[in-house]
């Protein structure tokens, strides 16, 4: 889940009856579980916030291979090495067909990343923490790519045609990543030295809450998530993904023989789920304002890219035309 | 005997992926483009599983018990055989694409006559390694004819990045005593059709957008095949060989 807090631009859900004709088909289409694709009239509203969401999440991708740049000339092995590579190209993978699925509904792709270059779009805000071992190779598979298919896995039935095929084949690479990073700390704890355990330890530590912050505010905070519900851009809340996020994530932290940082984690037989403490949504916002540890670098990283780049794409820009006259003439 | 001719042979091959496929993980998050940072990790992966299996067959030679990983990660400057090319860091993108071309067009050649090496592990490996290789060059040779036949700017950075580069490249046209026995015994492959298809490329790629060809390269102090590289390596092998340096009972 690589989206949070995304505007709707709707203040009411509107029903059947306040629909224009034009709109309540859609609606109707939306409800009977059809698809809406690229060229089926939609809402303008729903046009843009789908817009929105896509790039949100496409930026996440690529803004995502950031913290893992940081790590990938120190993997520790061949084997760790060449996972984490493959892991990252797939993010670019990702992210270049999030960017496809977007430009369907008319978006423009360099517009939508100068947006997230002047800091007016946003993308997830689990990129803003620093990964300070190599056992946050591990936690960012493991709980980041986990936290993100509990989301992306409910995305595949969203209402848009294009995104729902796209998280499919998103949601099958991620579930891949994620074992891979439970596999980095399980082989640290079952078979590393202290210092390797505790390293684990120390990752989870750091990255627990900024992992269950993913799932966005609670619903009563989460003024959009009606409209996207009705629209089934959103097809479950972020409190119920959250809570199915730390329900099946529980066990396997107990597998590894390590703790979360929450006081108040605990089973509730009555509930059938494990009760969990307060998030820290004063740091959210902050993260969310631009204010987390790495907001300034990993922007300015990626701004930087782009600027560097100029003169490469220009110039394969003007080779492509000179040899596009050649082949006319 | 043929052992101790074999393992500097493997090691040239596998080092150099491995420190070119090191290279190219540097550019994680500053490509200039989100399709080269595909193509960029993506030719950097198979690199990196190259040289896995040339260490693999380098260390098994070895038999002193170390594995490919403790040759890549345990291995000081003047142990590594890569070429001096490899190391050179990434520069801008024409610094970055004309150093991978040269080697790609040095890689490919190699690779050829390595997949009809009479050694069959040698020959399997290098089979492989010709498919993903030959997409390399392709790929580099084009960006060679775009940066150097694109705009003003993208041919003034090819210009100068192939004479910071170049005196390199005597590393890619000249064979130890050692290679030449191996390609006489049917195992390496033949340095002189090696030198001759490498140049052929180059000059074929840099005539096609009119960048001149620098005379051929004269040898000089340092020399890879000895482990003398530039100060480069040492700076590189820091940063890839931190963890098992600084953990050496880890298991990862």
């Amino acid at each position: 889940m690589y989206a949070q807090l995304v505007e709707t631009g709707v203040k009411r859900v509107k029903s059947l009856e306040e629909m224009s004709p034009e709109e309540r088909n859609f609606q109707e289409k939306i409800d009977a579980e059809i698809k809406i694709e690229a060229k089926n009239w939609m809402p303008e509203a729903y046009r843009q916030t789908l817009i929105r969401q896509i790039s949100q999440h496409a930026h996440s991708e690529i803004v995502g291979m950031l913290p893992e740049g940081n790590w990938v000339t120190r993997a520790p092995s061949l084997k760790r090495k060449l996972q984490l590579m493959a892991k990252i190209q797939d993010e670019a993978g990702h992210g270049l067909y999030l960017y496809s699925a977007m430009e369907t509904l008319g978006a423009d792709r360099d517009e939508e990343i100068a947006k997230l270059h002047s800091g007016k779009a946003k993308y997830s805000s689990i990129f803003n923490y620093p990964t300070l071992s190599w056992a946050d190779m591990g936690a960012v598979g493991w709980l980041v790519d986990g936290a993100a298919i509990v989301n992306q896995v409910v995305l595949q039935r969203t209402s848009y045609g294009p995104y729902s095929r796209a998280m499919i084949r998103i949601c099958k690479e991620e579930s891949f990543h994620q074992r891979q990073g439970y596999e980095i700390l399980l082989t640290m704890m079952r078979h590393g030295t202290q210092a390797q355990r505790d390293m684990v330890q120390d990752a989870i530590n750091r990255l627990w809450w900024p992992s269950l912050m993913m799932f966005g505010p609670s619903d009563e905070h989460s003024p959009n998530s009606a409209q996207s519900m009705a629209w089934k851009i959103k097809r479950q809340t972020n409190d119920e993904l959250r809570q199915r996020f730390i329900d099946q994530t529980v066990p396997q932290l107990e597998l590894l023989g390590c703790t979360a940082p929450d006081p108040e984690l605990k089973w509730n037989a009555e509930r059938g789920h494990y009760d969990f403490g307060e998030i820290q949504w004063d740091e959210f916002y902050e993260v969310i304002k631009g204010n987390g540890p790495c907001n300034q670098e990993r922007v300015a990283t990626r701004r930087q890219a782009i600027e560097d780049g100029a003169w490469v794409r220009e110039a394969a820009v003007a080779y492509a035309r000179k040899q596009q006259n050649k082949n006319a003439a | 005997m043929h052992n101790e001719a074999l393992i500097p042979y493997l090691l040239l091959l596998g080092d150099s992926a491995l420190v070119q496929g090191q290279r190219l993980c540097e550019w994680c998050g500053h490509a200039p483009a989100i399709e080269e940072e595909l193509a960029l990790m993506n030719v950097g992966l198979d690199l990196v599983g190259q040289a896995r299996n040339w260490l693999e067959y380098a260390a098994e030679l070895l038999d002193d018990g170390r594995d490919a990983d403790a040759l890549a990660f345990r291995r000081d400057e003047r142990a590594y055989r890569n070429l001096l090319l490899v190391e050179q860091p990434n520069g801008d993108f024409a610094v970055t694409m004309t150093k991978q071309f040269l080697y790609d067009a040095w890689h490919y050649a190699v690779l050829r006559g390595l997949a009809g090496s009479s050694d069959e592990r040698i020959a399997g490996i290098a089979a492989k390694a010709l498919k993903e290789v030959t997409y390399h060059l392709r790929r580099s040779s084009e960006w060679v004819q775009r940066l150097g036949g694109g705009t003003e700017e993208s041919r003034q950075r090819m210009l100068a990045a192939i004479p910071a580069l170049w005196r390199f490249t005597v590393e890619l046209t000249t064979a130890s005593d050692n290679e030449v026995q191996l390609a006489e015994a049917g195992i390496a492959a033949d340095p002189s059709t090696v030198a001759a298809a490498w140049l052929k490329q180059v000059s074929d790629s840099f005539a096609s957008v009119e960048l001149p060809l620098p005379k051929a390269a004269s040898h000089f102090y340092l020399d890879s095949r000895k482990g003398l590289h530039t100060e480069h390596l040492g700076l590189l092998l820091a940063e890839m060989q931190f963890l098992p340096r600084a953990y050496p009972d880890a298991t990862w």
